[in-house]
């Protein structure tokens, strides 16, 4: 058995004058849920599309499973399960129907497909709305009968790109469910988002990538350190604070903290979330200093892109050393 | 989790064929269900041929003459079946655009399936959905007066060539579907359909219009098979004695193939060009 779930080496892609992937490595370890986190652009769904067998590499080479995507397409489709940014499923049909259809597909044959099209209703938890038509559906319904779909063949290789975007939070929390229930049965996940909160949830293991190539990779924590972590941020009521409350801060922070005079902000990045926040809240009001605001955030994906390369996640151009604002 | 029915990688010529064919029947089984599930849209795909049978027949029948002579309501209904079998491009334009526009088709091309089957089942299956119209439209003629006064051969014969027009169409259906970029984009087809089905044999004679447009009219594929089917069915024809005229049973077979080979690799080519 092959060691890598998935391994790509030096993948290029063009589209006509653009560079979609311009050298792109990942290996991907058997059995974890792996994030691939970018921008919109940066080449996350043409890896997830070259991948997956749907368009053609130009260069370099691409195993999933073991197996050859370039020559061994066939062999890679049985093999892998693809959700897609949309809810690819046929909106006339009922839940059901989808699910049995797919399964056919999947050449179960008519009764083995059937009897999977239950089992992934209950798991996925729509047995009650399994005859109604998939108009009737709430986004999220969509979403998880999307990756009951994607499941149907109990997948070694599960593909989901950007599987929350457009969702509302209660969708949101609906698929990341879905798919930690996944991972607890063994399936491997390769998952693109844009969002760092998303793929710092559900992933073991992160690969930031831009202009068609990853430039970090890691588990969680240490792409957290190395982008600097949470950040503990305080507001105070009254400027001439200002440079007090910094001193507070800068007592808890794993590096200088940053103040920003025009909004009465100070923020540092912090290693430890909550006893840094108990801290300052503490001391700040043992010295008498007013907040408007205190409370912990994690970076934006532009304040990762920033720190990362230089430049904002939807700049085409390097980032001048002047200061950009997060 | 286990799923018991995993398939060997290595598949014989037989395993392949069988798989194409059962996966195409999955596909066909699809398009059915579509029609049981909305079948408001059986009805939105006949109410215009049924609505311009009763416009053209009733409203403007009176007013119009078959050159040659004969009578105006049985000239008229071969001209609707082959109208109708012309716009029928749409369905399978609209449902590509849809399956495109949704992911569904690259859900099909991730999938193991064979991969001739999501063309060869939306194939078979508008070919149903077309039999289905000829039914209907049949019955609607047959209420209102018109009849086939060929023999049981030659009617099927007609219908046999309305079909195979539709068939035809399929391909630059599928064309069309992966050309336009969406759904709204696949419903201003209609802007196309609408003269290919008009300007011909179908609702009068083209020696009746500007001889420009006539030109058109006799050169059109559908006034081909209308006016074969005419002769089929012993409706009157009100040919003129233009060759294209006098061949029209040859050319109602010769259209149909023509386009097949042109629109076929087209649209496989089209299909393929969604892996660049």
């Amino acid at each position: 058995m092959p060691e890598h779930a998935i391994l790509a080496e030096g993948i290029r892609k063009n589209y006509g004058e653009k560079r979609a992937l311009d050298g792109f490595d990942l290996q991907v370890p058997k059995g974890m849920v792996y994030g691939l986190l970018g921008p919109n652009g940066a080449g996350k769904t043409t890896a997830v599309r070259i991948l997956t067998t749907l368009v053609r590499l130009d260069g370099g080479r691409a195993e999933v499973a073991g197996l050859d995507v370039a020559t061994q397409a066939r062999q890679v489709r049985r093999r892998i399960g693809l959700a897609g940014q949309h809810a690819a499923v046929d909106e006339i049909l009922t839940g059901r129907q989808n699910l049995r259809m797919f399964g056919r597909l999947f050449h179960l044959g008519k009764k083995r497909a059937a009897e999977r099209a239950e089992e992934l209703l209950e798991q996925f938890d729509l047995l009650e709305a399994a005859d109604k038509g998939i108009k009737t559906y709430s986004g999220g319904m969509r979403r998880r009968l999307d990756l009951a779909a994607s499941m149907i063949f109990a997948p070694d290789v599960l593909f989901l790109d950007e599987p929350t975007t457009g969702l509302d939070p209660r969708g949101r929390n609906e698929v990341w469910d879905a798919v930690r229930s996944l991972v607890a049965r063994g399936t491997t996940v390769l998952l693109t988002t844009q969002y760092l909160d998303e793929a710092d949830q559900l992933a073991g293991r992160i690969a930031v990538i831009d202009r068609g190539r990853v430039i970090a990779d890691g588990p969680p924590e240490s792409l957290k350190r190395l982008i600097g972590g949470d950040r503990i941020e305080v507001v105070v009521r009254d400027p001439a604070n200002l440079s007090a409350a910094a001193a507070v801060v800068a007592r808890v922070a794993s590096a200088e903290p940053e103040i920003d005079e025009t909004a009465g902000r100070v923020h540092a990045p912090v290693a430890e979330r909550v006893a840094a926040l108990t801290e300052v809240a503490r001391t700040l009001q043992d010295d008498g200093i007013a907040v408007e605001d205190i409370g912990l955030r994690r970076p934006t994906l532009d304040e990762v892109f920033l720190r990362l390369t230089g430049h904002r996640a939807d700049d085409d151009e390097p980032a001048t050393k002047e200061k950009v604002q997060a | 989790m286990s799923v018991d029915a995993k398939i060997a990688d290595d598949e014989g010529v037989g395993t392949r064929l069988y798989w194409a064919v059962a996966d195409s029947w999955t596909i066909v089984l699809r398009g059915l269900t579509h029609y049981v599930r909305q079948p408001s849209n059986i009805a939105w795909q006949l109410g215009f041929p049924i609505v311009s049978v009763l416009l053209f027949g009733y409203v403007f029948g009176s007013a119009m003459s078959v050159p040659g002579g004969g009578d105006y309501q049985e000239f008229l209904m071969p001209g609707m079946f082959g109208m109708t079998m012309a716009f029928g491009f749409m369905n399978t334009a609209y449902i590509v655009v849809y399956d495109k526009a949704r992911g569904v088709t690259d859900r099909f091309r991730s999938m193991p399936m064979a991969p001739s089957a999501v063309v060869t089942g939306r194939g078979v299956g508008d070919l149903i959905g077309a039999s289905l119209d000829l039914v209907v439209l049949g019955l609607t003629a047959l209420a209102i007066g018109w009849r086939s006064s060929g023999g049981v051969l030659d009617t099927l014969a007609a219908f046999g060539l309305l079909l195979l027009l539709r068939f035809a169409l399929i391909w630059i259906g599928v064309v069309l579907g992966l050309l336009v970029p969406n759904e709204e984009a696949a419903g201003s087809l209609f802007a196309v359909a609408f003269p290919f089905g008009m300007i011909s044999s179908a609702f009068t004679a083209p020696s009746l219009m500007p001889d420009w447009l006539g030109a058109i009219a006799l050169w059109n594929p559908v006034s081909s098979t209308v006016t074969a089917s005419r002769e089929l069915f012993g409706n009157p024809v009100a040919t003129g004695d233009t060759w294209i005229e006098q061949h029209a049973l040859l050319m109602a077979v010769v259209w149909p193939v023509v386009i097949t080979l042109i629109f076929l690799p087209l649209a496989v080519r089209r299909f393929q060009r969604l892996s660049r």
